[in-house]
């Protein structure tokens, strides 16, 4: 297996590219799937992959997000891997069926592109859109860029369908930040995909017509209650099969991924926590300050459902403050969804940071050095105790007073 | 096909479900299934029917079935055939599948239309059988847009000011006869023959089919539950459910009443429509009578047949 | 449908799990995703109980048009080899769609009140 990684062939894609040429090593059954910005380019290339014979692929142009996901839903558990792609209102419009997967079980594997929720309608990125599904029972993994949309695209399809898990897995990268953005990617060989997915697996096919079966039921007081338990168990025994596909997977391609990515954090004193694409700019901002004599880190969540909640307390355990960044506001007055998963992961730490919410970014407002830095001195003053006066503890970043 | 052997071919619905005694579905999926030759994949959107089969851990399908939501049951459907056609391509399968959506009309004249008209719009190979009991009946009678004008419906209720439903039914046979796919059929759960022969010709249609089926709700109608097929069969005969079928573009009369019923005495079988027959509603009566007759005349204009 | 021997073992973890599913069976022990794994087990479930009124079938009058069998919701008429044996009371619910739609020339089926039944039952019972 390790072959590969000496067989790499390395492009310049968008992250949307590719998220495409990850769909066509994956080369599933069946895609069902809508066009909307940032993610349109994803299905367009798919399929010129399909009218060029390069995919076994059954692509079904849909006419909504709904019936994309109800479609691609009908095809998993009909016994076909099957994906689908989506952004922002797509996401939205896919609400009710995100559920309807994750309680039947059927492992579908869909990029998501993040852009921002209307209303005001706004095409740029914000996490407003996947962050609303945290709760649908959904893997979520984030990427900071397109190799790693890339490759967590391949470990998805391992980690939604091992029989342990069984559940789908959306995978995002930021919107015309990463989506439409041109950066060098190492591809795996078409081969090397191919085995390291092996064959769709899913108990329960419909088209096994010999055994008959009923999938959806009405589960009431009865029953309702015992197979929501096993849903929710099959995210504990997640987390030891994303580890598990992420040993696999650095040994075919020396790409070695984890929960979340620390950087810089060995003797930090305080920390920015981030998602997504703004981790690249972050780790500029942690150089310059270390440059500077700073001990400052950054942590970067990859896997934000299940939530690493005990591994990020142990990890941020000792450190005198944390700065959270959140592309999403939760409008609860609480702060934003980052910051109250990780001020809930700290409650029963021995030594907490203080924490500090920055929401920022929203509809694809820049987020520059000199913001990220502006976030890191206040951290650094809440860690030192030399903040005059302790401000709000959510603080809007970049936004115009 | 005689009855009798009907009877001796499988059943892949079982009792045991829980549909109110005297429920027409249970008798649509009965002859509907009857007539399929292959194994089936049956998908079902939220509704009476699949609310009182699969009631877990008791199913009543002797097949594979699917249920996800109430508005995407074509929408699914296509993702299980679509599935069928890669995996059949691959060469991993190789028998012959026939795919079967049943929605009621809430499920597919009102919400489900969207995801209806894109499934048969992409041409999947599948069955569309909506089981059309006239108004959402699972939820407590709401009115449709398959719902009669005039009917008492908790969302239409018959007052002082408002004689039940204001709008007639929306005619989505005919909606789904332009999208030109090859087999579209009106039919009704008490001509059994005829729903029989439509169901064979649905699944030998090379692309989808269609069926719209009228199933008889005594609860939401207001009839005795002996009543069922008896009820069904008067609307029939009185030319407020037409059977016809559109086949390639064209238009067929199934059946042609030798001498239509009064829609009134249609409707005095039905609670639901009781205020009707206040003297301050004669002329409503009147008004839907004219409306029945200009559709009919409308239909056999389609289907090239002379009227009287 | 053919599965690798890779599947099979791999699926084997949810399809040892029993598929006759118990009332009180706990979380673990449950087909996931709420899937009944097999067919027609509503036929388990006795609806007869709904009946107020049942059909009494006469052997000689009958005609085996079938009538009955198809316009039955519940699937209660028995039909052999293409002839009607009588009704499943097991499922009937007493809704006498059967005896409406029995040809008025053969009356074969008659709705009686249960309580006509009563007496029967506690002798069978006693």
């Amino acid at each position: 297996m390790a072959v590969a990684v000496e067989i790499q062939k390395t492009a310049a894609l968008t992250g949307n590219e590719a998220a495409a040429q990850a769909m066509r090593q994956i080369n599933p059954d069946v895609v069902a799937a809508y066009p909307i910005t940032p993610q349109t380019e994803i299905v367009q290339l798919f399929s010129t992959f399909v009218s060029d014979g390069l995919v076994k692929t059954e692509f079904v142009a849909v006419e909504s997000e709904h019936s994309a996901m109800s479609a691609t839903v009908g095809a998993a558990a009909a016994g076909a891997r099957s994906m689908t792609a989506t952004s922002s209102q797509g996401l939205a419009l896919m609400w009710e069926m995100l559920y309807v997967a994750a309680g039947m079980r059927v492992p579908i594997v869909m990029p998501m592109v993040n852009r921002a929720l209307s209303s005001p309608i706004n095409i740029h990125c914000d996490h407003s859109d996947s962050m609303g599904a945290r709760d649908s029972g959904w893997l979520q993994i984030y990427s900071e860029n397109s190799q790693e949309m890339y490759d967590n695209l391949i470990q998805a399809v391992r980690i939604a369908e091992h029989p342990n898990v069984l559940l789908p897995i959306m995978v995002t990268m930021d919107g015309f930040i990463i989506s439409h953005g041109m950066e060098n990617v190492e591809l795996l060989p078409d081969q090397a995909v191919k085995d390291f997915i092996g064959e769709y697996h899913f108990p329960y096919p419909l088209l096994d017509v010999e055994q008959a079966k009923t999938l959806g039921p009405l589960t009431l007081q009865d029953f309702y209650f015992e197979h929501k338990r096993e849903q929710a168990e099959a995210m504990y025994r997640s987390k030891e099969v994303i580890l598990a596909v992420a040993e696999e997977y650095a040994a075919i391609s020396g790409r070695k991924y984890g929960f979340f990515e620390t950087y810089k954090m060995e003797d930090a004193e305080y920390a920015v926590i981030v998602l997504g694409s703004t981790a690249g700019t972050a780790k500029y901002v942690v150089d310059q300050l270390r440059q500077a004599g700073e001990k400052s880190g950054l942590v970067k969540i990859r896997v934000f459902r299940p939530f690493p909640g005990q591994e990020l307390s142990e990890a941020l355990s000792g450190l005198k403050a944390v700065g959270i960044m959140d592309r999403a506001d939760t409008f609860s007055t609480q702060g934003g969804p980052l910051y109250l998963e990780i001020k809930a992961a700290l409650y029963h730490a021995a030594n907490q940071p203080q924490c500090i919410n920055y929401i920022y970014g929203l509809g694809g407002r820049d987020i520059d050095p000199p913001l990220i830095r502006q976030a890191f001195m206040e951290v650094k003053d809440l860690a030192s105790g030399s903040a005059a006066e302790a401000g709000p503890t959510v603080r809007y970043l970049g936004v115009r007073e | 096909m005689a009855l009798p052997d009907l009877a001796k071919k499988p059943q892949r619905f079982t009792g045991g479900h829980r549909a109110c005694a005297g429920c027409g579905f249970p008798i649509t999926i009965k002859i509907i299934l009857q007539a399929a030759e292959n194994p089936v994949v049956v998908g079902c959107a939220t509704g009476c029917m699949e609310v009182t089969s699969t009631i877990y851990p008791y199913t009543a399908w002797r097949c594979s079935f699917i249920h996800t939501a109430f508005e995407n049951v074509a929408a699914t459907m296509s993702g299980v055939e679509a599935a069928y056609r890669s995996l059949r391509r691959q060469g991993k399968i190789n028998q012959d599948i026939t795919f079967i959506a049943f929605g009621g009309d809430g499920g597919t004249y009102d919400i489900g239309l969207q995801s209806l008209s894109g499934a048969m719009e992409r041409g999947h190979k599948l069955v569309y059988v909506c089981y059309n009991n006239q108004g959402y009946m699972n939820t407590g009678i709401q009115r449709s847009s398959a719902t009669p004008r005039g009917a008492n419906t908790t969302t239409t209720p018959a007052g002082t000011q408002l004689p039940g439903k204001p709008q007639y039914p929306k005619n989505l046979t005919a909606i789904m006869a332009a999208h030109d796919i090859p087999y579209v059929a009106q039919a009704s759960m008490s001509h059994w023959n005829d729903l029989y022969r439509k169901a064979k010709k649905a699944f030998a249609a090379e692309g989808p089919a269609f069926l719209n089926v009228l199933s008889t709700c005594r609860l939401g109608w207001a009839t005795a539950p002996e009543d069922t097929v008896d009820v069904a069969e008067g609307a029939v005969q009185c030319n407020v459910w037409p059977l016809f079928e559109v086949e390639k573009g064209n238009w067929k009369l199934s059946f042609k009443p030798k001498k239509p019923l009064p829609v009134a005495d249609w409707m005095k079988q039905q609670g639901r429509f009781k205020h009707l027959f206040r003297s301050d509603n004669s002329q409503l009566l009147e008004t839907i009578q004219q409306q029945v007759d200009e559709d009919w005349q409308r239909l056999l204009e389609l289907c090239g047949v002379n009227g009287e | 449908m053919t599965l690798s021997s890779q599947t099979k073992n791999l699926l084997k973890v949810h399809q040892d799990v029993d598929p006759d599913i118990k009332p009180n069976a706990g979380w673990r022990d449950l087909p996931i995703g709420g899937v009944i794994p097999q067919g027609g087990t509503a036929s388990q479930f006795a609806t007869g109980d709904w009946r107020t009124i049942r059909p009494v079938w006469s052997k000689e009058k009958c005609i085996n048009c079938h009538r009955c069998w198809l316009y039955c919701p519940d699937m209660a008429w028995i039909s052999e080899d293409g002839k009607i044996q009588g009704v499943d009371l097991t499922y009937c619910k007493g809704c006498g769609i059967c005896a409406n739609v029995c040809p008025t020339k053969v009356h074969a089926i008659e709705m009686h009140p249960e309580d006509d039944f009563k007496d029967d039952e506690a002798v069978k019972e006693g």
